[in-house]
């Protein structure tokens, strides 16, 4: 029973995270129907450039700071350098241009940074808490109530602000969100930033336990990918679901099946979510005119 | 001096003029229309003023500020909103929501107000919910609030179109074909509608087929043919000159003996 129980602790950790990667799919999807591959690179420049800030002296809190606001700021910056250009460009080929934007700044990265692991100190310490036999690690608390919190947030900016309104219709139609008077360009921006600033915070919190490196982004976007796709693309129910469950569902291969075959199950659900329920858990159903 | 006036407006499409040299003007309280047969320029020319289309050359006053080539949101803060004719409407959203999304510039407050559900944001959004369900009601839509546009009838959206187009307390209004596609009791509602807005103070620009909405609701006409201005007027004067006859209903009367031969 402990053993069950520190499976299931553990995936709830990788979980959040994951749901958290999903929860910046989701931003971006629903202003523009694209889906960015680069969300990754945004978790791993959130962990990167905390470590080089504080490295250089700045204390903690101020260092996640800037790298979230510097992350949020390359996120404007691709979408106003490399989407932006290609407006009307079909959505396939937006999301081939995120693709390469990901290889592109995991090489910055390299050049900027360094190729080494590096971490920074818990924000409350290491000592595990015990629960019901098991323990789990007072950073895994921190990623679990971040993905809360951004989660609790999204929601109530698409349900319940008239800019998240702006931005659902944005991706609707745009023609006729520029129409009734909304800034369409403007909510890109804001759809870029706010991604971005979601995956550096996503960063900043899970440093403690994973480490980061120039190259963890390409494994958290996919991972991130298969559980938006799990929950229902652009729906933050969705990506919290999903993530949570695709944690557990890794946690549980890999202690009661094994770790190798730890990152297939990502795959696996991709795969049978594709097969099965194309628009996933919570998604919208799409209904086509004709 | 007029609330929106146009001069020598014109567009060429890869060296085709879809639009030369076009000028007029309409007051507050005017419904002005746009006729001329298919393929005239008609549509063009409100997709210049709406600002979708940049004019090749010409400009566009509205409300005494020259508004050539500014974009459509920047046009609808200054008041000037339409409809088209092949319906522009965010299908995956409900009635209300559509009509809300009309009130974005009117209600739009601090987002993180929102978000925290304060009692100024309670009050904004109430407003926008109030002010939306009054006009679904004003064009007959209350009942289908809730469900999603796609799911709706093309007559239905339209009239939604229409509803959300109000739904930005224009100054301007372009209907691009509000009646097309409109049963004959939907079209003498759209009609006594139209009047109605006009009645409040709106210059209404209207781009119809239906000859006799036309030429019973317009203050003036504006014809066009293979994109220029042939005639201009009261309903009456145009209805009569033998330019118009040759061009637009000629053309018809062409068509018909085609259709009998």
């Amino acid at each position: 029973m402990p053993e069950l129980m520190q499976f299931l602790l553990s995936g709830a950790t990788v979980g959040a995270v994951y749901a958290l990667v999903a929860l910046g799919f989701t931003i971006i999807y629903n202003a523009s129907d694209i889906v960015n591959f680069a969300q990754g690179e945004f978790v791993m420049l959130g962990g990167m450039i905390t470590v080089f800030a504080h490295m250089a002296g700045l204390p903690l809190p101020l260092a996640a700071l800037l790298a979230i606001v510097v992350t949020a700021a390359i996120g404007v910056a691709l979408n106003k350098l490399a989407i932006e250009p290609a407006r009307g460009a079909p959505v396939v080929s937006l999301i081939i241009i995120t693709i390469g934007a990901s290889i592109f700044i995991r090489g910055a990265a390299q050049l900027v940074f360094d190729k080494q692991l590096h971490r920074f100190p818990a924000f409350s310490g290491d000592d595990p808490i015990a629960v019901l036999g098991a323990t789990i690690l007072p950073q895994s608390l921190w990623v679990i109530a971040g993905a809360l919190a951004v989660f609790i947030g999204l929601w109530l900016f698409f349900t319940k602000t008239l800019t998240g309104l702006a931005v659902l219709a944005t991706s609707n139609n745009r023609l006729a969100a520029q129409l009734v008077g909304i800034n369409t360009s403007w909510v890109m921006t804001l759809s870029f930033a706010l991604s971005a600033g979601i995956g550096a915070l996503a960063g900043v919190l899970v440093t403690p336990i994973t480490l980061t490196r120039y190259d963890v982004g390409i494994a958290l976007a996919l991972k991130g990918f298969a559980a938006a796709m799990l929950g229902g693309m652009g729906s933050p129910h969705g990506a919290l679901v999903g993530g949570i469950l695709l944690g557990l569902l890794e946690a549980l291969t890999a202690g009661y099946i094994s770790s190798q075959y730890k990152d297939a199950a990502a795959f696996i659900v991709i795969l049978a979510v594709l097969f099965a329920m194309p628009q996933g858990i919570f998604g919208a159903k799409r209904t086509e005119r004709v | 001096m007029s609330l929106l006036s146009v001069s020598g407006l014109g567009i060429e499409f890869g060296g085709v003029r879809a639009v030369h040299d076009v000028s007029f003007s309409a007051d507050p309280g005017e419904i002005v229309s746009v006729i001329g047969p298919n393929g005239a320029g008609k549509t063009t020319l409100f997709n210049m003023i709406s600002g979708v289309y940049l004019p090749g050359s010409g400009s566009i006053t509205l409300a005494g500020e020259d508004v050539t080539g500014m974009s459509p949101h920047r046009l609808a803060e200054r008041g000037l909103s339409r409809t088209f004719q092949n319906l522009q409407i965010f299908q995956q959203m409900t009635v209300l929501e559509n009509v809300i999304a009309g009130h974005h510039l009117h209600e739009r407050g601090s987002v993180f107000a929102d978000m925290l559900h304060l009692p100024s944001s309670r009050r904004r959004s109430k407003a926008a919910e109030v002010g939306a369900m009054a006009l679904l009601e004003r064009l007959g839509l209350a009942r289908a609030a809730l469900q999603e546009a796609g799911s709706l009838s093309y007559g239905t959206l339209k009239r939604l179109e229409i509803a959300r187009a109000l739904a930005l307390k224009p100054k301007v209004l372009l209907l691009d074909e509000p009646a097309a596609g409109c049963n004959a009791v939907e079209t003498e509602e759209i009609d006594r509608l139209i009047a109605e807005v006009a009645a409040e103070g709106v210059a209404v620009l209207l781009v119809e087929h239906d000859m006799k909405l036309v030429m019973r609701i317009s203050s003036h006409i504006v014809v066009l043919d293979h994109g220029e201005k042939i005639a201009e007027g009261d309903p009456a004067a145009v209805s009569r000159d033998p330019r118009v006859v040759e061009a637009y209903l000629g053309a018809h009367a062409k068509e018909a003996a085609h259709a009998d031969g």
